[in-house]
């Protein structure tokens, strides 16, 4: 008797809250994930609704970085074959840099423009994001060379 | 020749763990204890040459080359030696062979300690074998260079050269438990005898684990500049996924210690908690996930690194698919009990670290499908924020409650006043604040835990007052300690959540702006030179009533390796940090530059209750072993016939006899 009924709790217990995690993990995952696209996938699906979160990587095109009023920056993410704009309005990370890796994070508003909240850049100066590799890799598949300093890495212990 | 007497103590360190197996599987006795502490000594050894590798720069040496230079200061010149894969993986080896040597000079002499070193024995040498073979730190560079090419300028800080010792001692320390757990699956002595000798090593790892995360937290909050100090990265979440278990583990262990209880459960939980280290090795070593901590990313090391989780984890689970049946229940008790709170916690604990392991996962399952997606911050605040709520809910009852059976009634009475407490603190929170969702709640929840556990000592010290406080058994001391932490930590980091404001200014010498009502006024940036750096150095003063309090915030060059970091001026005030980053110069504008100021509530609160859980964690540790240098005068027989003979309870068929007769009323707590 005795036993059984602890089990039956546990099982109860262990099933509830197991049930309450998987909500919540679901829950959680309609709104806070962000998908990652490389500029041409982004143009060529039409693949964005307006306000969706999204990930974009790819290089920072040459020429492309302008200061607006107060923190504002807007550069664009080019895949060597599309290109996206950006507006950010906090501080850039130590290694963003024209022609660099990097990882914009943020919604899109009505005009393609994407409003990131966070930009990532590569961690040190053999670091890319394998996020950024990929993208690139993906839009020059002919070039067959594979974006630089990916790879060897000096790195945090962690 | 450095490089050379390391590698070839690093040999033998890999021959003396591998005889070490052969002893501990034969019934070795004295042999296998000598083993252990020669595999030991001799990792020790080379890792010290390595050190000096590093401190003499010789640059001969691959690994020094790569990692070191001559401008860098000595500090960071012996910390290069675990900045890296090679050396790091070193430190791993001599961690796992120093967990062997020190069990193998303390331990009670028997069966279970000759295994458990010789499972100990094949952690280590496997370690080596992978060391040695894929990944040796004491390679040669000919010709040698010059110079090296430094250090990564972000590991120059005090610390991270403290970080990862700890993170390992942590992630490391659980290899041990593991081993006792092999040991103790293969000989079918998993009971509370097992659970005592196997609790210091578990609270030892899970104790050092908590600093070594908070160390690389409190980094991260200074000197990655962006003001956070937890970010979900999976490197990050690489290291909460053991701490959740392990967590788990030193309480469920508790349960089989003293009630016999929960054995299959405890010997599970410590298997999975080195598995998941494995895991948190594997992920940060073999860059499948995208993460800003960057370590030597190698496909090949990664296999081998996941090629020994299955192997650990394939052995492990089979040992423990076949001999978990065979354990033996321990005394019955009811669900409104010190044990089912424990389980309580058990599953809570579970289930977070499942949910963060989930989240962790899937960009990596993702890509199977073709999609990259990333998991941040707001999923597992949402998908864990709820569970450990409910487990801190049931805390501070836990800690008033009994084993067997508890009477709930006279605990919720004793929590009154920390209920109210809690809920008037919550619902000031949410009239105050209404913009954050979790500062509520969360705030409520902390303070319930501080005050739940203030009650609880006031009931323990009784009537008696302040002079019985230092009466408390030291283990008193430590869960209290740990737990009170807790609660610190979760005021602050909901605190610090909600309170946490920053702002972007563009400012040209001699400009003025106001954050938050503070007065700020930008005096301009000026070149300023370091040891091994060049920086740009700016000069702004918060004008305050009492006067004017210069914050100096710098952009660092590191020629070395050509890498740019930020440094942030950080200013204490009792009402949290006002933290400074300084940006970029804004072109065609001479002298302008971009920076971020932002203000963190209770961000001490965070660091400090953390801390102070491992604190909590540490004297636990104390109270065991001294503990056991008391018992060591009576013999182990008397203590089990002390203690109502938990094996005979159990082989009668659960809750006939002895659940009624034994246990209840002796055990019992007094309560007041």
């Amino acid at each position: 008797m005795r036993a059984r009924s602890q089990r039956l709790w546990l099982i109860a217990t262990a099933g509830v809250l197991l049930a309450g995690a998987t909500a919540l993990a679901l829950t959680a995952l309609q709104d806070s994930v962000a998908y990652f696209y490389a500029p041409s996938e982004l143009v060529a699906k039409d693949a964005h609704k307006e306000g969706t979160r999204v990930r974009v990587g790819g290089l920072v095109e040459a020429g492309s970085i302008e200061r607006r009023e107060g923190a504002e920056v807007r550069f664009k993410i080019t895949d060597g074959a599309n290109a996206v704009p950006v507006t950010f309005s906090q501080l850039l990370p130590d290694l963003f840099e024209e022609g660099q890796g990097v990882v914009a994070e943020g919604r899109l508003d009505p005009s393609g423009l994407l409003v990131a909240e966070r930009v990532l850049a590569r961690h040190d100066e053999n670091y890319m994001p394998k996020e950024v590799y990929d993208a690139l890799r993906k839009a020059a598949p002919a070039n067959g060379e594979s974006p630089a300093g990916y790879g060897a890495a000096s790195g945090a212990g962690g | 020749m450095i490089a050379e007497i390391g590698h070839l103590l690093a040999f033998l360190a890999f021959a003396s763990a591998l005889s070490q197996v052969w002893f501990g599987f034969t019934g070795g006795g004295e042999t296998v204890k000598r083993a252990a502490v020669g595999t030991f000594a001799l990792t020790v050894a080379a890792f010290l040459l390595l050190i000096v590798g590093f401190v003499t720069l010789d640059f001969s040496m691959e690994l020094v080359a790569k990692h070191s230079h001559s401008a860098k200061p000595l500090l960071y010149r012996i910390s290069g030696a675990w900045g890296n894969h090679e050396g790091s993986m070193l430190m791993w080896c001599v961690i796992m062979a120093g967990y062997g040597g020190v069990a193998a000079l303390t331990m009670r002499a028997d069966a279970l300690k000759e295994r458990a070193l010789g499972v100990q024995g094949a952690l280590t040498a496997a370690s080596m074998a992978y060391l040695l073979f894929a990944s040796s730190p004491f390679a040669r560079l000919d010709p040698a260079p010059l110079d090296g090419s430094g250090l990564n300028p972000l590991l120059q800080d005090p610390a991270l050269a403290a970080h990862p010792p700890f993170l390992y001692l942590g992630y490391v320390g659980f290899s041990f438990v593991f081993s006792l757990a092999a040991a103790g699956l293969m000989l079918g002595v998993i009971d509370r005898d097992w659970a005592k000798r196997t609790r210091p090593w578990a609270l030892a790892a899970w104790s050092a684990l908590t600093v070594g995360i908070a160390i690389g937290s409190i980094w991260a909050y200074y000197e990655l500049g962006w003001g956070g100090w937890w970010f979900w990265d999976p490197v990050e979440n690489a290291s909460f996924m053991p701490w959740l278990v392990g967590a788990a583990l030193v309480h469920s262990l508790i349960v089989t210690h003293k009630r016999g209880g929960m054995a299959a459960w405890t010997v599970f939980l410590a298997v999975l908690a080195f598995l998941l280290s494995l895991l948190g090795a594997f992920l940060v070593r073999s860059g499948v996930l995208t993460s800003v901590h960057a370590f030597a990313v190698d496909p090949q090391r990664g296999m081998l690194l996941l090629s020994g989780l299955a192997v650990a984890g394939g052995v492990a689970f089979g040992l423990y698919a076949w001999r978990a049946p065979l354990l033996k229940s321990g005394e019955p008790f009811d669900p409104v009990s010190r044990e089912g709170a424990l389980i309580f916690n058990n599953l809570c604990l579970a289930v977070a670290a499942g949910s963060v392991m989930f989240g962790t996962l899937l960009p990596l399952a993702a890509q199977i499908w073709g999609l990259t997606i990333s998991v941040g911050e707001p999923w597992f605040e949402f998908a864990l924020g709820p569970m450990l709520g409910a487990l801190f809910l049931i805390l501070p009852m836990a800690q008033g409650s009994t084993w067997a059976r508890t009477e709930p009634a006279p605990i919720l009475k004793r929590l009154i006043v920390a209920a109210v407490l809690a809920v008037g603190a919550g619902v000031l929170a949410f009239v105050l604040y209404r913009q954050s969702p979790w500062l509520a709640p969360g705030l409520a929840v902390g303070v319930w835990l501080v005050a739940g556990v203030v009650t609880d000592v006031a009931r323990r010290v009784g009537p008696g007052g302040i002079s019985r406080l230092f009466k408390l058994s030291s283990a008193v001391w430590g869960m209290t300690i740990a737990h009170l932490g807790l609660g610190v930590f979760v005021i602050g980091a909901v605190g610090e959540h909600a309170g946490r404001f920053e702002q972007t200014f563009v400012a040209e010498p001699g400009d003025e702006f106001t954050f938050r009502g503070m007065q700020f006024r930008f005096e301009g940036a000026k070149a300023a030179e370091g040891p091994n750096y060049t920086a740009d150095q700016a000069t702004i003063e918060w004008i305050r009533d009492g006067g004017v309090v210069t914050l100096r915030p710098e952009r660092r060059l590191y020629p070395a390796s050509g890498t740019p970091t930020t440094e942030v001026a950080i200013r204490k005030t009792i009402a949290g940090d006002v933290y400074v980053a300084l940006g970029d110069p804004i072109r065609d504008r001479p002298g302008a530059w971009s920076m971020r100021v932002s203000h963190h509530p209770m961000i001490d609160w965070v660091f400090g209750g953390a801390l102070l859980i491992a604190v909590g964690g540490f004297v636990s540790l104390f109270s065991l072993r001294r503990r056991a240098t008391r018992e060591a005068s009576e013999t182990e027989t008397g203590d089990r016939a002390q203690q109502g003979s938990p094996g005979a309870a159990a082989e009668t068929p659960l809750g006939q006899s002895a659940g009624q007769a034994g246990g209840q009323p002796a055990t019992r707590e007094v309560s007041t």
